[in-house]
């Protein structure tokens, strides 16, 4: 990554124009065109800087729910139960932890429902208990990260 | 909650990310129907109704340096949980504040934070800092760094017409 690439990065997490030519108007204020701004994310995206180029939303807003989901895995079970949870779409973030609970992972769905249906599934499959740690409070949402 | 099918179908379509073109939202309402005004004025509206809470690139931590990321819980009494999520919420070292339930007797904390850092020991020295600056240090907690990461994509959220 040189200083173009971290200006990109800092910038444009969050606050994209939302206009007829979005990547000219804030390629301007980073002193790119259009074009070079696309490649340059382009190429962030295949390299694995960025996940993707698009919305972070409040799903809350609009009926949608996701869930905080911790299992105890027993090491031996870890890959098998890892491709068992990883295979549902609705699984946003999957991550090993060091604790009894060893795997941390975020169900989000469209509705309610759906998390829970994905959650009993999870069960299921795996034969593991599953615990539901769902937002009872959102006391700070940032998450910007300075390249 | 007022989404109409419309937004929900926006939502949907615009979930998986923004096309890397000169025109992105006048593709993006080829896919959904619309025209570029009609999407621009309803991104508009949503990101101003905050549903949309942000729109741009989504890094993944982990590559732009910050190895290590700690999910620090606590237990904090009921009647002191809502103080004190504030407080450790504003505090710079912390990029996620939420309360979540307690699950007895397997798991005794309400109350999360995330904390990232370029290694182990930066993101330690961070939260013992801020425990003792913010007068916390007290309350029983725990530290769970992530060992290793399997997924990371933006959730999806799919509208499906035929469900309604």
């Amino acid at each position: 990554m040189d200083d173009t690439d971290r200006a990109i990065v800092n910038a444009l997490q969050g606050g994209f124009p939302v206009s007829e030519t979005p990547f000219a108007d804030a390629a301007q204020s980073l002193g790119l065109s259009a074009e070079q701004l696309i490649t340059r994310i382009k190429v962030l995206r295949q390299r694995g800087v960025l996940s993707r180029f698009g919305p972070m939303y409040n799903a809350d807003r609009f009926g949608g729910h996701n869930t905080l989901v911790a299992m105890e895995v027993p090491a031996e079970r870890f890959d098998e139960v890892t491709d068992i949870v990883n295979s549902f779409a609705e699984v946003a973030h999957n991550y090993q932890r060091d604790h009894r609970l060893n795997m941390w992972f975020v169900i989000a769905a469209e509705t309610r429902e759906r998390v829970a249906q994905v959650l009993t599934e999870v069960q299921d499959r795996t034969g593991l208990l599953a615990h539901d740690l769902p937002k009872l409070t959102e006391f700070h949402i940032g998450l910007k990260f300075e390249a | 909650m007022d989404v109409s099918a419309r937004e929900l179908d926006l939502i949907s379509a615009l979930s998986g990310g923004l096309d890397l073109c000169a025109s992105p939202y006048a593709r993006l309402g080829t896919v959904v129907g619309m025209s570029e005004t009609e999407i621009i004025a309803s991104l508009a509206a949503l990101r101003e109704r905050g549903i949309i809470r942000r729109l741009g690139v989504i890094v993944r931590h982990h590559e732009l340096g910050y190895r290590a990321n700690a999910m620090v819980v606590w237990d904090i009494p009921d009647d002191q949980v809502g103080v004190v999520g504030r407080r450790l919420g504003q505090c710079d070292e912390v990029t996620l504040c939420y309360r979540r339930p307690r699950r007895l007797p397997d798991w005794p904390y309400n109350l999360f934070t995330m904390v990232h850092g370029k290694d182990r020991a930066a993101v330690e020295a961070a939260i013992a800092g801020m425990a003792v600056r913010e007068g916390v240090d007290h309350f029983p907690r725990q530290s769970l760094f992530s060992l290793k990461r399997f997924k990371q994509c933006g959730a999806r959220y799919q509208h499906r017409q035929a469900a309604e």
